[in-house]
């Protein structure tokens, strides 16, 4: 198994009721309330943390970025992917993911990906979203044209990746007279792309079809089954049978020394949660253009107040049944992760470890039990079940590159170090 | 969609473009184009009706609103215009009177910039299509499409007579329709050209442009703009009305239409 950690970094020192107060805390919501002194306090501790999480023994880093709202505070995921690269010294840097469409240059991208290959030593995994609805209006992109920007983006940077330079591209949303950077991704044929998601079924398809792994971001147990038929169906027409190696999983979990401090901070993974983890606007959420037609009766009905999210949007006793949250000492947290892993089988899995107004410390023990406790144990669970992780089964990057391993060639990366 | 066809309206699909554009037609006179808001056009109205006494009136739903088909290619306002003047002549009618409501009343600036001499006038209603003076347009990507197309009336009960006071969800399902296509050709800059108002200069027609003194989606200062660029052109306020005059003051709109277009 690869087992990774995240967070959000919250910028949870914005004042709380100023974001109830304007109903939202997202696009809209006033940057005045955004405290720079605090800010540079929560980015060290995050720093500190991820740190302290490949100390203990974690295989990977997840990263992301969102815009305009306090539950995020990477508003570019290779800022922090950058600074990891530097920074640590054997985890991957798994990007979920840069936000293809709001780019206006990918090979703009590619190049900032490539340095973070390489100044990583090849320790980069890059992934890839279409970013938020309110993302799109937050950064002027015609939400119109997610799908297309995101599927030509791609497009675009792989071959930026792959085939040598200079070359044209004519595109219907991305046009350049030369593409030709200098700076190439350490691994070949190119980093490791995986797809992440919650609920877009062409997104799930699309991944398939590439032969990228699909994180499953803390969804239900049984919507996660409904992905993974998803993904199986497109995958076996394309011509592969998928395994765990194509499989990821977010869990949201809090591990402390006792219970009632870990429900306790577990109850801060509501902190934010709304709609897509903000107090977000059901219109700016979700712009016109951005969802699939299939859903746009339920995304208007929406809109207008006469339906509850079609993300859904369960409590937090709910998530606690459920298991979209778990919270508990190492010894109670492991039999529900053996069910979860048994029931969805993944060959990736990513901790949610902390959210909200936990603090650095409970922060700490959270990962220290974690690295002491819980990663040993899942290990073997994993290995027991077979659960593969795409490096471990050596799996190509992509569809194009299904023919033998495909794994950092050694002597570059020996070169390079 | 409380407005049915009355039965002096015929309906049809005409191939232009590579798709088929949806319109309605109706009475009989001089050619009058009547081009729809951003958020429809919901059918054949009184405003409509009115016209129809006294000129032929040809009333299509823009390239991917409501039933038109949506061209997956077309990327601008300027398209749209370029669309209706092939459908014009294939529909044979020359010397036709624009009007353009709202957003429609840009797609006929456009079409007036592009044909200096061809059309009979020129009507603007509260017309997008350039960047204001004073104020901005109002962004409908932040508000819901209720809300939105509320904001068009300084009459609530305006709306309530052509929408119902609690729209279907068919209704929201074309309004998002219209919003998405909206958005693929005119998101940015929103609802305006930064070339039109250098083209104004040339158009000959003659020209009336109608603002509703409560115009909350597109400030007055756009109507003296177009007043003062369009070489032949004078700026009707409307007391107390929104921005949707065909919807909430249709016998007002329809009869000062009606003396423009056919004086001298």
């Amino acid at each position: 198994m690869h087992l990774m950690y995240f967070t959000e970094q919250p910028m949870s020192a914005y004042p709380v009721d100023e974001g109830r107060a304007f109903g939202n805390t997202a696009l809209m919501f006033s940057n005045r309330h955004f405290d720079p002194v605090a800010g540079s306090k929560l980015y060290q501790d995050r720093i500190d943390e991820y740190l302290y999480v490949e100390e203990m023994g974690i295989d990977g880093i997840m990263l992301n970025e969102h815009h305009n709202a306090p539950f995020c505070m990477q508003a570019k995921a290779n800022i922090f992917a950058a600074i990891l690269a530097g920074m640590t010294k054997r985890v991957k840097i798994v990007l979920l993911g840069n936000p293809l469409p709001l780019a206006e240059n990918p090979i703009r991208l590619a190049e900032e990906l490539a340095m973070i290959d390489m100044v990583s030593q090849g320790r980069l995994v890059s992934g890839f979203v279409r970013g938020g609805g309110q993302e799109q209006l937050a950064t002027g992109v015609n939400p119109a044209f997610n799908r297309e920007r995101f599927e030509e983006a791609h497009d675009l940077i792989v071959k930026t990746w792959t085939v040598p330079g200079p070359f044209r591209w004519e595109g219907t949303h991305y046009q350049h007279r030369v593409v030709n950077p200098w700076a190439l991704p350490l691994q070949q044929p190119h980093p490791r792309i995986w797809i992440p998601g919650v609920l877009s079924t062409e997104t799930i398809i699309w991944a398939a079809q590439q032969r990228y792994p699909y994180i499953a971001l803390n969804t239900s147990i049984e919507a996660t089954k409904r992905i993974w038929a998803t993904y199986d169906k497109a995958a076996e027409e394309v011509g592969y049978t998928p395994g765990p190696e194509n499989r990821g999983y977010l869990q949201r979990i809090f591990v402390a020394e006792t219970e009632e401090k870990a429900l306790e901070n577990a109850r801060q993974f509501m902190w934010m949660q709304g709609e897509f983890t903000g107090l977000a606007h059901p219109v700016w959420s979700s712009p016109s253009g951005y969802f699939s037609p299939e859903r746009r009766r339920d995304f208007v009905q929406f809109a207008v107040g006469r339906a509850t999210s079609p993300r859904g949007r369960p409590s937090f006793e709910q998530q606690i049944d459920d298991m979209q949250i778990i919270a508990g000492t190492p010894t109670s947290v492991l039999p529900k992760l053996r069910r979860i892993l048994e029931a969805t089988r993944p060959g990736i899995m990513a901790f949610w470890g902390s959210d909200g107004n936990v603090s650095h410390e409970d922060t700490r023990t959270c990962i220290r039990l974690l690295g002491q406790e819980v990663l040993p144990a899942v290990r073997e669970i994993g290995k027991e079940l077979g659960l593969t992780s795409p490096f471990e089964a050596n799996a190509p990057v992509s569809i194009r590159h299904a023919e033998g391993p495909e794994a950092p060639a050694p002597e570059r990366v020996a070169a390079a170090v | 969609m409380t407005e049915t066809l009355a039965s002096a309206s015929t309906e049809q699909h005409v191939g232009v473009a590579g798709v088929q554009l949806h319109l309605v037609r109706g009475g009989s006179g001089d050619p009058l184009l009547v081009l729809h808001h951003d958020i429809g056009n919901p059918g054949w109205l009184p405003f409509h009706r009115q016209l129809a006494e006294r000129f032929e009136v040809v009333a299509p739903s823009h390239p991917g609103y409501d039933r038109s088909e949506r061209p997956e290619w077309m990327r601008s306002v300027r398209d749209v215009a370029v669309v209706y003047q092939w459908l014009l002549a294939d529909l044979e009618l020359e010397a036709v009177t624009l009007v353009g409501l709202g957003f429609g009343g840009w797609v006929a600036a456009e079409m007036a910039t592009m044909a200096p001499t061809a059309f009979r006038r020129l009507v603007l209603v509260g017309a997008m299509g350039l960047r204001p003076d004073d104020g901005e347009i109002m962004d409908q990507a932040l508000v819901n499409y209720i809300e939105y197309a509320r904001a068009g009336f300084a009459d609530q009960a305006a709306f309530d007579r052509v929408y119902g006071a609690e729209p279907s969800t068919d209704q929201l399902e074309a309004w998002d329709r219209n919003r998405e296509m909206s958005f693929r050709i005119a998101w940015k800059p929103y609802m305006y050209s930064q070339t039109l108002p250098h083209l104004l200069g040339g158009v000959k027609t003659p020209a009336l442009v109608v603002w509703g003194s409560e115009d909350r989606i597109v400030p007055r200062s756009c109507g003296e703009q177009y007043a003062r660029a369009l070489p032949n052109a004078r700026l009707e306020i409307v007391p107390g009305a929104g921005h949707c005059l065909a919807l909430e003051r249709p016998d007002q709109l329809a009869s000062l239409i009606d003396r423009f277009a056919t004086a001298g």
